[in-house]
């Protein structure tokens, strides 16, 4: 079981959260026009890393936040974890 | 009857207290502190059981953990349970157990034709065998195999036993209470560090338990004895006996099953069976010590050859001799260990050491005690059927290849040392890659991944001294980089006996024109021969031979076995041993029972029971209750000898003419507030929300991204910046995320807040034509009129005191109203309701009347909202605003969302007005089309219409739109129905919508 660091609630395990994919899919803003293909990549077209991944988790038994966790996927080495609105470097 | 094995003096046991047992059926005694093994040996019994292919008779191999052989089927306590290891099953009064795979009995098997039909089963021979003709499968070959197979049977009752789960952190986790284990845990105990040490064993010590050796002047076992009496004071330690740490898993998380009642008659009052620990450790000392190899020898699986460690054991710590002529047989020092100890309780063993001319201390001490040694000998069969009743030994060549004259040598049993495998289980599954260590033949843990280290036999020092004094360091290095602090302890002095090289000898070759069986693996009976053919057909890599031959696959997982089939395969390929690499541990390391796992989430705490606060009226009142989600729901409320089916019809009849109440507190509910709260809705829901007035309700569909619906609801404007939304039952958790998501990640400019009030607040429908009457006489000071509170509208009332939340919103179709109180008041309100309602022949309906009521108007639900509809699907396209964009929009341009021939909501009705239609039925053209029949559509709902009384139903078809009119077939191959039917309007009952104006 991983062991995640909510930065705003410290080290807790990983049944505490619930996991909500990439974290690196920005969603195409309001009213804007797109493509078909655009639209797919946005809804449906996920890379499967093997590595280093930024992800989404929400402390859903926790403080309720969506946070960004850097993880590789084939090691499950957790690096650092982020606030949802945090800037990553 | 006597005990004719247990010697006079000796042993860790409890003499003072004698314990009777039952081995398959006959009466024994053995004493407090035996093992099921020990007694039985002590009683003279070497036969346990039959092996799994062959059934050939089965004693006892070892003497804990590793045992391949005695496996039986345990009761106690008027429970069985199978898979029990006799070598670790402690002795309790009244223990009954019988051997496994055996039939009619363990001393007459039938199955033992398999053992004269060998040649017929070798590697392969079920994926030989078993393949064809197909048909046979079914009838023939799988209870065949299914009949043969398996060892013991699991109970079929309900456990009546406790298990618990147990959440635990520490700085410094110790697998393995031996010289390692203890030096470690003491010296972190000493830093200050929280300690946990888990033995699975009921005694502390390991090795020292039966190794000659002297620590700070004071026997082994005294030491050992003294440390853990001395961690058993401290605050920071845990000591934990009879608990195996069986899993290594991500970020230092262990996992641990604790026996707590396993050796007792029965579990204590409020005690568990068995408690599993979820340990996170900041480090982990391993310290799981080795197991002793065997050498391979002709019919090495006869009972009586047993490793000489665990003749060792049965002597040293339960004071019994497992022979009276015993044979070691041996390729290092170990055996002599063994020996000497045969020898201090007046019994003459005879050593074979495979060596040349070995010297060392312990040879030299079973030398002057005048052992029998014969060195450059070997065993090369055992004789005898149920026990070993001579060996035929013969010398052996310096390069092992050529045997000399066999000889027969009378003996009772033959204990065999072939040196030391690590214990290297743990480490390897915390993803430690493992290398091989060429001085003993063995892998040994490498670099780590983890914060993990292996100290002592477990990591291939089998040197007292060089393990405790890495192991003290250890323990005072890793705690001080946590606790900060540095006790120096003094490392006490260590007297040993120094050993020679070991024999690079594992398996003795076949005489001429002899085929004994040579086996790898005892429990599962792979012979020598089974990898010979595996390899000869073409498997190479490990794990491929492992799978075809099952070798290392059995309970034991390969525990004895493992080394000698890498060194076979090693041999035949002409590869070095880590060429071949070794297959992958996994854990669990030892079997641990299902309900430990399962803990205490089983049948009703398998999950949580949400209840509402007006339940206990709804129990009084002769509820059948149904589980909705987590919760439970009223399904119908009973009346005399009612069925579901006729008291929801009365239910929902009484709603079309009068008025019902529906306890809906299960809704959720969520509590949004912030300036851009109708911001958030309007991206949320498809449908505009930007001008809903203060006091006006709204119906809103929300969908997923992908366009498909995700929930829908009403949400209410209570004021400027205040709205209240509700979900359906099942999609409360799940809404709740998604808003959060889109606030905490994609719109965080959004000034909103959202909470879950489901909770907070206890709701009840007031619906049929009566119910503006009832709602007057609820808020007599509120003008509830049809203009005072129009449809979709809402206001605060006073309910005999409590605020109340008036909604004007309708599921039923009927006039109707939604009243939420604070949930304490839930009953009040309830009560109140039922009160004030009896003039006005009010009845509570529950679910069922609740479905038919929302069927029979056509609108959607769960079963519509299924995850695979879109707004059209379910005729909700009117609420899909075209002028502003939301969340899922731009999926519904997709070509498939928008074909002319798109599937959508329709009514069905049974042409003979009569035969109900079940839910799930595929709607087809022709009912006798060949399979498969194109299936157009599906049956989502269906009810009794109380209005029309007859059966309906919501489908969603196919090209619905046009086929209004259409006779069509519902089919149920599940219920063996076919059913011609029409398809009409999904609006069945008051298709313009008028009563919920009215």
């Amino acid at each position: 079981m991983l062991y995640i660091n909510c930065p705003h609630c410290g080290m807790r395990s990983q049944n505490e959260f619930s996991y909500g994919g990439d974290a690196s899919v920005k969603r195409p803003e309001l009213n804007k026009e797109i493509s078909d293909n655009e639209w797919d990549d946005f809804v449906y077209n996920r890379k499967s890393l093997r590595g280093k991944h930024l992800e989404l988790w929400q402390h859903i038994s926790g403080c309720r936040q969506w946070i960004k966790v850097e993880r590789d996927t084939s090691t499950h080495e957790i690096f650092r974890t982020f606030k949802a609105n945090e800037e990553i470097a | 009857m006597t005990q004719a094995f247990r010697i006079e003096n000796g042993g860790l046991i409890n003499k003072d207290k004698k314990l009777s047992f039952k081995f398959n059926g006959k009466t024994y005694f053995g004493y407090e502190g035996d093992t099921l093994a020990s007694a039985l040996l002590a009683n003279g019994v070497h036969l346990v059981g039959r092996s799994f292919k062959y059934h050939r008779p089965r004693g006892f191999f070892g003497a804990g953990v590793d045992e391949p052989y005695a496996v039986v089927q345990l009761y106690r306590n008027g429970e069985t349970e199978p898979n029990i290891k006799a070598t670790e099953q402690e002795l309790f009064e009244g223990l009954e157990a019988k051997s496994v795979n055996c039939w009619p009995s363990v001393n007459f098997d039938i199955g033992a034709i398999n053992n004269f039909l060998k040649i017929f089963l070798p590697a392969g021979f079920y994926y030989k065998t078993f393949m064809w003709p197909k048909s046979f499968w079914y009838r023939i070959y799988e209870p065949f195999i299914r009949k043969a197979a398996g060892l013991g049977v699991a109970s079929t009752k309900h456990d009546k036993e406790r298990y618990e789960h147990k959440y635990e952190y520490c700085d410094l986790l110790i697998a393995g209470s031996g010289p390692s284990g203890l030096a470690g845990a003491y010296a972190a105990a000493k830093n200050g560090a929280k300690v946990i040490l888990a033995e699975d064993k009921p005694r502390f010590g390991g090795s020292l338990l039966t190794s000659d050796v002297n620590i700070g002047n004071q026997s082994g076992k005294d030491w050992a004895e003294g440390i853990i009496a001395e961690l058993k004071t401290m605050p920071n330690v845990v000591v934990k006996n009879r608990s195996q740490i069986f899993g290594y898993y991500d970020h230092n998380m262990l996992v641990m099953s604790e026996k707590v009642s396993d050796h007792l008659p029965s579990t204590k009052k409020y005690h568990p069976n068995k408690r599993l620990w979820y340990i996170r450790a900041k480090e982990v000392l391993i310290s799981s010590g080795s197991i002793e190899r065997p050498i391979v020898f002709g019919n090495n699986d006869t009972p009586g050859v047993m490793l000489s460690s665990a003749a060792k054991e049965y002597l040293k710590v339960y004071g019994v001799l497992v022979g009276r002529k015993p044979l070691v047989f041996t390729n290092n020092d170990s055996g002599y260990e063994t020996a000497i100890e045969f020898k201090k309780h007046g019994v003459d063993p005879v050593v074979l050491d495979s060596r040349k001319n070995p010297e060392s201390e312990i040879i030299d001490e079973a030398k002057n005690l005048g052992i029998n040694i014969k060195n450059s000998y070997v065993v090369v069969a055992a004789q005898g059927y149920k026990k070993v009743k001579s060996a035929d030994i013969a010398s052996i060549s310096e390069d092992k290849k050529q045997l000399g004259k066999i000889e027969n040598m009378q003996c009772d049993c033959i204990c065999v040392s072939g040196f030391w495998t690590p214990t290297i289980h743990l480490a390897s599954q915390s993803g430690n890659k493992t290398k091989f260590k060429e001085e003993i033949d063995a892998f040994v843990p490498g670099q780590s991944k983890q914060n993990e280290i292996t100290l002592g036999a477990a990591n291939g020092v089998f040197s007292l001294e060089e393990t405790l004094k890495t192991s003290f360091t250890a323990g005072s290095e890793l705690s001080k980089k946590i606790t900060e602090n540095d006790n120096k302890i003094a490392i006490p002095n260590v007297v040993e006996k120094k050993s020679s090289q070991h024999d690079k000898f594992w398996c003795v070759p076949l005489p001429k024109g002899k085929n004994y069986k040579r086996f790898l693996d005892f429990q599962n009976d792979v012979a020598v021969s089974d990898v010979e053919i595996a390899l000869r057909e073409g498997y190479r890599s490990i794990e491929h031979v492992k799978r075809y031959t099952t070798l290392g696959m059995a309970t034991d997982q390969g525990k004895t076995s493992n080394l000698n089939g890498l060194q076979l395969v090693s041999e035949i390929e002409n590869k070095v041993v880590p060429a071949v690499g070794h297959t992958t541990f996994r854990p669990p390391y030892t079997p641990v029972s299902i309900g430990a796992i399962v803990g205490r989430e089983v049948g009703k705490h398998s999950k949580p029971t949400r209840k509402s606060p007006m339940h206990s009226w709804h129990e009084k009142n002769n509820a059948v209750f149904v589980d909705a989600g987590v919760w439970l729901r009223p399904r119908y409320y009973k009346r005399g000898n009612e069925n579901l089916f006729e008291g929801s019809k009365r239910e929902a009849k009484n709603v079309r003419t009068n008025v019902g109440v529906c306890d809906v507190t299960t809704l959720g509910k969520i509590d949004i507030k912030g300036p851009d709260a109708a911001e958030l809705l309007n991206r949320v829901y498809t449908n505009a929300w930007l001008k809903l007035p203060v006091g006006k309700a709204r119906y809103g569909v929300m969908l997923r991204e992908d366009g498909i619906v995700m929930d829908d609801g009403t949400t209410t404007r209570i004021s400027e910046n205040h709205y209240h939304m509700t979900t359906t039952t099942a999609q409360a958790a799940n809404v709740l995320s998604h808003l959060e998501y889109y606030l905490q990640l994609v719109w965080p400019e959004l000034n909103v807040n959202v909470v879950s009030t489901t909770e907070q607040w206890a709701g009840a429908a007031i619906a049929g034509p009566k119910s503006r009457d009832l709602l007057q006489k609820l808020f007599p000071n509120s003008d509830v009129s049809n203009e005072g509170l129009p449809f979709m509208g809402y206001m605060e009332g006073d309910l005999f005191g409590v605020k109340a939340r008036i909604f004007r919103i309708s599921f039923s179709g009927e006039l109707a109203y939604e009243v939420n109180v604070e949930s304490d008041y839930g009953s009040f309100m309830w009560e109140k309701i039922m009160e004030v309602g009896k003039e006005f022949n009010i009845q509570p309906y529950g679910t069922e009347a609740l479905s038919t009521l929302r069927i029979e108007m056509g609108h959607v639900a769960g079963s519509e909202l299924d995850g695979r509809t879109i707004p059209f699907d379910n005729a909700l396209e009117g609420l899909v605003s075209k002028k502003k964009d939301f969340i899922g929009k731009r999926s519904l341009q997709r070509s498939a969302f928008t074909a002319e021939d798109r599937q959508r909501l329709v009514g069905v009705v049974p042409l003979d007005k009569q035969t109900s239609i079940p839910e799930g039925s595929h709607l087809v053209k022709d009912d006798k089309a060949p399979l498969p029949n194109p299936k157009l559509g599906h049956i989502s709902a269906s009810c009794w219409s109380v209005e029309y009384d007859n059966p309906f139903s919501l489908a969603i078809l196919k090209d619905g739109k046009n086929m209004i009119g259409q006779k069509l077939f519902a089919m149920s191959p599940l219920k063996n129905k076919v059913i011609p039917v029409e398809i009409v309007s999904s609006h069945y009952v008051d298709p313009k919508g008028e009563r919920v104006r009215s």
